[in-house]
């Protein structure tokens, strides 16, 4: 069976005044049909604006380019604007991290759902309402009728969240991202919208790209993991496998910043990575994480690093596999 | 572990925020253009004596209404030309930017001291001082200024100083509601409550907290009420209830030249043309000045 | 929205009382309105006739309050140059300047907002660049020196048009694009940014990631949020227009009220000069009132609490 949604090689380029930003520099990933595939990453390091390519919705300065975005077996790169906006909300669909300013403050909850069923589908305004009513019920909104009268002002962080992925599903897309859908959120609905999303996912059998920087989150939600740094994807494979072999020394450090329960004692440090993210403008030769990896050699600062595959789904761009996994054992049996 | 930080992008420098400003004000056709127009009108007004040709009140009327030296009857001697009275229309345009600048600048002091106080004060302390300064402010901008500009000036008799007072006391409106709204915003910032549980004086907070940056949007403001009262001054001038003749005001050039407009158009033009060059080359450096100082500049 | 309402109409009528009486203040103290009226050569007796005549000699507080009462039922005095109820004079010319602030008020919108529209959609393109060129100079032009240009060139050189009265339609033209230009920057640069804001918002992006097509990505869920803060200002700046018609009126000989005013001023008829301050700022009063009603009413986090 083939991929849902796989992608190969994309770039996402914004020209500034003092050079051109290499935001994504040519990454790789692929999601099936009822699976999750979790995007890593920190603030900046391309994971949003990756997915934004996809969606053919980047801001206006950015480019993008790709050796393949291939979708239900159909190629993306190359297809016009218009196409693409048949395909938006009804094959995909996004929810996006804001929900306090992602809907539109002048229109109700009711006209803004009905609208993405309406665009696609020749149904009649009764039919997009009851759809509407059918989803608000099924992403836990009680009263779901009277809602579809009210304005996004009225209604809390975590109600806007819920129509948000209510309004994703309305077309029932194969597939759905959620772009951090739940950072702007208390603590406690996060959770929630987290159990919700991974209940609809698979009860609609939705391929699911969840993009996110808490690997707690990756490891409730994730079948398979993509790590990215700096534009780059530096680590990819199943998420149980990473998690439990993480090969490149910066997945290997992000674990280590996480407390593990019944692992870490009482008072104990938790790790760190030293040192900061380069800037991505220009271009940059060598290993993107050399400034920060403890176990940089003057390789990794020359040569061109490749994805290195090692089974089906699994692959990481480092130099100094066996060295750095002989490391990363032996402080697993520390521990 | 090794913690020590290497740049890999070695070319990049960051340059430092003056030098940023700098680099941007360089680049900024507006704002160079603007600044140095301007810059050459108050060298032209200040160098009026030296530069002007001729005494703009010297009457001569067997030269009256001679055309500027690009028509074919005009002559070097009066590079302008000259008006209904044979004064040269050269000498006056430059004495009348002395009047248009002194008009301009005295306004905006007198209205930018009453609009910073009331601004700052109404948006640092709100509550009631807010109340009775928005209440102000909504009464001034309801009273029509222009005509009761006219019609004081017009009771009290026209001059220079009466017209930079009235204006001075009218257009200070802008400059309380953007300082009032700027203040605001700093009220709720950490550092100024920093200062306020560090035990600094109100007036401390406000002038070493507050002013300072709140100033590149008390610069804009000034600019732009600077064109204001020029223009005003100009409208109440052309209407013959501003700067009274023989001042060479530039408005009052254009009121006395209409009656000439139908075969001395140019009477007209070049006045009115020197306002406009004025005012836009003000607005052009205001405007830069936002875009420049401006957190995210403008691409 | 009725409390709303209710609220800011008293502000405003509480507007319309303070700035009425400051004008009265203002006109009455700048100078000594009986020497004014009687001329400056006039003998002391003459003077003092005039100031027991028109009640100049009782307090100022006095006086004012005796004309706020009449003013209430419609009666601003008469004036003594025309010899006519002030309530008259002006009500002949008004509508002449309605008409003129409503053409300049077309002119300034169907310039501006379309303009500012586009130029915000297609931002650093030639027609951005035009329409900043446009409110650029608009904001620097002189507006007599501007209304004089269209008279030597459409009326003069090119004979088009009148160049000045207001008899027929074809009158009003260059008054009302030399009055509505002089309006229209700030209008543009409104529309412009506002646009500009609204198209990088989140919601615009989860418009198009629905699919939506660019024209109800931009006509529904952009323009509906942008145009507000513009209705608003576009309501002020009728009123600010007619405050500052006169200058216009004067030079196209428009006979309406900002030229009489002008004419008054000269005349030192200060009955209808106050009047006429008066009417402008209640025009503006309420101008700003059905801005902020349409305002609140357009606005569904304002209007639904």
């Amino acid at each position: 069976m083939s991929a849902l949604l796989k992608v190969r090689d994309l770039h996402v380029d914004i020209p500034l005044a003092a050079g051109v930003l290499h935001a994504v520099r040519g990454v790789d990933f692929s999601v099936d049909r009822g699976q999750t595939l979790s995007l890593v990453g920190e603030s900046g390091c391309g994971k949003s604006l990756s997915v934004l390519a996809v969606m053919n919705l980047l801001p206006k300065k950015a480019t993008w380019h790709a050796n393949t975005i291939a979708f239900d077996g159909q190629e993306l790169d190359g297809v016009s604007e218009w196409q693409m906006a048949n395909i938006r909300g009804s094959k995909m669909a996004m929810i996006f991290q804001e929900p306090m300013t992602a809907l539109n403050p002048c229109y109700t909850i009711g006209n803004q759902l009905e609208e993405a069923l309406l665009r696609h589908q020749p149904v009649s305004r009764n039919k997009a309402r009851d759809r509407a009513v059918y989803l608000l019920e099924k992403v836990g909104i009680t009263a779901a009728d009277s809602r579809l009268k009210q304005y996004p002002h009225q209604l809390s962080g975590g109600l806007r969240q819920r129509v948000m992925i209510a309004m994703g599903l309305m077309c029932g897309p194969p597939l759905i991202i959620a772009d951090e859908p739940t950072t702007a959120l208390d603590v406690t609905i996060q959770a929630q919208i987290l159990a919700l999303l991974a209940s609809l996912q698979k009860e609609f059998d939705m391929g699911m790209i969840l993009i996110t920087h808490d690997l707690g989150v990756v490891a409730r939600m994730a079948d398979s993991v993509a790590v990215m740094y700096c534009g780059q994807v530096v680590e990819t494979g199943r998420a149980i496998e990473l998690f439990e072999n993480p090969l490149h020394p910066y997945t290997q450090g992000l674990l280590r910043c996480i407390p593990v329960p019944g692992k870490t004692k009482p008072g104990e440090h938790l790790g760190s990575i030293p040192g900061i993210v380069p800037t991505p403008i220009g271009e940059q030769t060598g290993c993107v994480f050399q400034n920060r990896c403890s176990y940089v050699t003057d390789d990794c600062t020359s040569a061109k690093i490749g994805l290195a595959r090692i089974s089906a789904g699994r692959a990481y761009r480092c130099l100094l596999r066996p060295k750095v996994s002989q490391k990363n054992m032996s402080e697993s049996q520390a521990i | 572990m090794n913690t020590e930080i290497s740049v890999p992008f070695k070319d990049i420098s960051f340059p430092t925020p003056r030098q940023m400003t700098l680099r941007q004000a360089r680049r900024h056709k507006g704002f160079l253009l603007g600044s140095s127009v301007l810059l050459l009108i108050i060298i032209m007004a200040l160098l009026a004596p030296l530069l002007a040709p001729h005494d703009p009140y010297d009457q001569n009327l067997s030269k009256r209404l001679t055309p500027p030296v690009w028509h074919a009857k005009g002559t070097w001697d009066h590079p302008l030309g000259t008006d209904n009275l044979g004064r040269d229309y050269l000498s006056r345009l430059m004495y009348g930017a002395r009047i248009s600048l002194i008009i301009g600048v005295a306004a905006m002091l007198i209205s930018g001291v009453i609009g910073t106080t009331m601004g700052v004060l109404a948006g640092f302390f709100g509550g009631r001082v807010d109340m009775v300064v928005n209440a102000m402010i909504t009464t001034r901008l309801a009273l029509p200024i222009m005509l009761v500009a006219l019609a004081v000036v017009a009771l009290v008799g026209g001059s220079l100083q009466i017209v930079v007072l009235v204006l001075g006391l009218m257009i200070w409106n802008r400059f309380a509601l953007v300082m009032r709204a700027s203040t605001q915003q700093l009220r709720s910032m950490d550092y100024v409550s920093a200062a306020k549980a560090a035990g600094c004086s109100t007036p401390r907070i406000i002038l070493t907290e507050v002013m300072p940056n709140i100033m590149n949007n008390l610069i804009v403001v000034a600019t732009l009420e600077i064109t204001r009262a020029i223009l005003i001054e100009a409208s109440l001038s052309f209407l013959g209830m501003g700067v009274q003749p023989p001042l060479p005001s530039w408005g009052l050039m254009v009121a006395e030249a209409k009656g000439f407009m139908l075969f001395s158009p140019w009477m007209i033009a070049i006045p009115g043309a020197a306002i406009f060059i004025l005012v836009l080359s003000i607005n052009l450096l205001g405007d830069g000045i936002r875009d420049i100082t401006a957190p995210e500049g403008r691409s | 929205m009725l409390v709303y309402t209710g609220k800011r109409i008293v502000l405003a009528l509480l507007v319309a009382v303070t700035v009425s009486f400051i004008s009265f203040m203002i006109l009455n103290l700048s100078g000594d309105p009986a020497i004014a009226l009687a001329g400056a050569d006039a003998t002391p007796e003459e003077i003092k006739f005039v100031r027991e005549k028109y009640g100049l000699d009782r307090p100022i507080l006095v006086q004012y309050i005796e004309w706020a009462g009449r003013a209430i039922q419609g009666n601003f005095g008469e004036s003594p140059y025309f010899n006519q109820p002030v309530k008259d004079i002006i009500g002949d010319r008004i509508g002449v300047t309605l008409i003129l602030g409503l053409c300049a008020f077309l002119f300034a919108v169907c310039l501006a907002i379309p303009l500012g529209v586009i130029a915000a959609i297609r931002p650093n393109t030639w027609i951005d660049r035009t329409a900043l060129t446009i409110s650029v100079f608009g904001q620097a032009m002189p507006n007599f020196f501007f209304g004089l240009i269209l008279i030597i060139v459409f009326g003069v050189i090119l004979r088009w048009l009148p160049i000045s009265g207001g008899e027929s339609w074809r009158h009003f033209i260059m008054p009302a694009i030399a009055l509505g230009y002089y309006g229209s920057p700030a209008l543009m640069r409104l529309t412009r940014t506002g646009m500009m804001e609204v198209l990088a918002s989140d919601y615009i992006r989860t418009a198009r990631s629905k699919g939506l097509r660019p024209g109800p990505v931009l006509f529904k869920h952009a323009l509906r949020n942008a145009i507000i803060p513009v209705v608003s200002l576009a309501f002020v700046l009728f009123g600010y227009m007619l405050g500052g018609a006169f200058v216009i009126e004067y030079v196209f000989a428009v006979n309406g009220v900002g030229f009489l005013a002008v004419r008054s001023i000269e005349r030192a008829d200060l009955p209808v000069v106050q009047a006429i301050i008066l009417l402008l700022s209640f025009i503006y009063v309420t101008m700003t009132l059905l801005s902020d009603i349409l305002n609140a009413y357009l606005d569904p986090r304002i209007r639904v609490k």
